[in-house]
């Protein structure tokens, strides 16, 4: 690439208006273009601002690296236009769909201007195609990235979503799990928990396990420590919703629950820990009639 | 050196822990919290433990030894205002601290440590 022999800088630069005509047209053309998603003028104004960016960078070099500070305006640029599109829905071959189809309006112009010399022609050729190509990777790259960052975020929601801890009565709180409890989210389980024990001054806990699928060895090892941790700041827990499936399970393991008091259902939970705390329901007399 | 202050309350003794304990403030702790008991004929010891942020098992194990000490001179200990974060912790190094009796917060440990009082009925009343 250190033969500035290359041409391909200085005949971007004076064909960069037709290029530009060419290159929206051909976008608008191709698949890659969903009509309504993106307005006409968008369209346009990007691959001005982009076509401008490369023809002044093309004047330092042609070799595009992603950590290369002199590449730093196109790179930001590519990076927002690949960000808001991933958002808009557009597909990852699409988005580079947007760095390739600038191909061949260059490669026409190349050819147009260096058709006496094949040898400098097919320099220029590989230059254009070599930075294109990486420019396009790039904004695939940077697609996944921002995909990558929507799971992760979707995942942490999740994870916090499924811990709700509710006040059942003044004193009384419970925690429906619901899904496999993994070591991650016990974690996270546990300090809710905990923390709204504090919060509220609650001392009696029902952790009702109604919505989880399985309990194995660990799940059960998982649910004790809770229990154990609650136990340490002073507040008893209940654990409910053991369906027939999961007290088998928990016998044949050999998981001994002997520490915590258990219930079928959260009523009786709930009933339990009402009584523990000196509490009862009456039928009022209104509704006897 | 800092010294743990140890309060009267009536016939118990409320232990406040505002610093972090190192060991050596664990092991004055324990002297003069015996001799305190001895001293006042408390019945009762609250610790409140709600200002500490971390507890190795040297500690989880001094409140061991507190209580069985305290239990020996016939006072009983009730653990008060443990952190979330700390019970985390001491549940992960297998100290569920057996014997200790422990409440959310000095309200309802002072109630707790009542009831434990009343029940065990070998108080001689004078009237």
């Amino acid at each position: 690439m250190n033969r500035l022999a290359s041409r391909l800088p200085a005949i971007v630069e004076q064909h960069q208006q037709e290029i530009l005509t060419e290159w929206v047209r051909l976008q608008l053309e191709s698949g890659a273009w969903r009509a309504g998603r993106l307005q006409e003028t968008q369209l346009r104004d990007e691959s001005q601002r982009f076509l401008h960016l490369l023809v002044n960078n093309l004047k330092n070099g042609i070799q595009f690296d992603t950590r290369n500070s002199q590449w730093s305006d196109v790179r930001e640029f590519l990076s927002d236009l690949s960000r808001s599109r991933a958002i808009q829905g557009f597909s990852p071959s699409q988005v580079a769909t947007f760095v390739f189809s600038l191909k061949q309006p260059i490669f026409t112009r190349l050819r147009g201007s260096l058709v006496s010399d094949p040898e400098v022609l097919a320099d220029a050729m590989w230059d254009a195609t070599t930075l294109l190509d990486s420019l396009g990777l790039y904004t695939t790259e940077v697609y996944q990235q921002a995909r990558e960052s929507v799971i992760a975020r979707q995942q942490e929601e999740l994870i916090e979503l499924s811990t709700p801890v509710v006040e059942l009565w003044p004193g009384i709180l419970a925690l429906p799990l619901i899904g496999t409890l993994d070591s991650e989210r016990t974690q996270v389980v546990m300090e809710t928990l905990l923390q709204r024990l504090v919060a509220t001054g609650s001392s009696i806990a029902v952790i009702d396990i109604t919505g989880v699928p399985t309990v194995d060895t660990l799940v059960a090892q998982h649910l004790l420590k809770t229990v154990s941790a609650a136990q340490l700041m002073g507040a008893d827990c209940i654990i409910s919703g053991i369906r027939p499936q999961i007290a088998q399970t928990i016998v044949h393991l050999g998981i001994d629950l002997s520490a915590v008091a258990t219930k079928a259902s959260l009523s009786d939970a709930f009933a339990l820990a009402l009584k523990r705390r000196g509490l009862g329901v009456v039928t009022s007399a209104v509704a006897r009639g | 050196m800092d010294r743990v202050p140890i309060l009267r309350l009536g016939d118990c003794l409320l232990v406040t822990v505002q610093v972090d304990m190192h060991d050596e403030l664990a092991m004055a702790l324990q002297d003069d919290l015996t001799n305190k008991i001895v001293a006042t004929k408390a019945r009762g010891v609250l610790i409140d433990i709600s200002a500490l942020e971390m507890v190795d098992s040297f500690i989880g194990r001094m409140l061991g030894n507190i209580a069985a000490m305290s239990r020996i001179l016939d006072a009983r200990t009730v653990v008060v205002g443990m952190q979330p974060a700390v019970a985390i912790t001491l549940v992960e190094l297998g100290l569920s601290l057996p014997g200790i009796r422990t409440a959310l917060n000095v309200d309802a440990g002072l109630a707790l440590l009542r009831r434990m009082l009343d029940t065990s009925g070998e108080g001689v009343h004078v009237d």
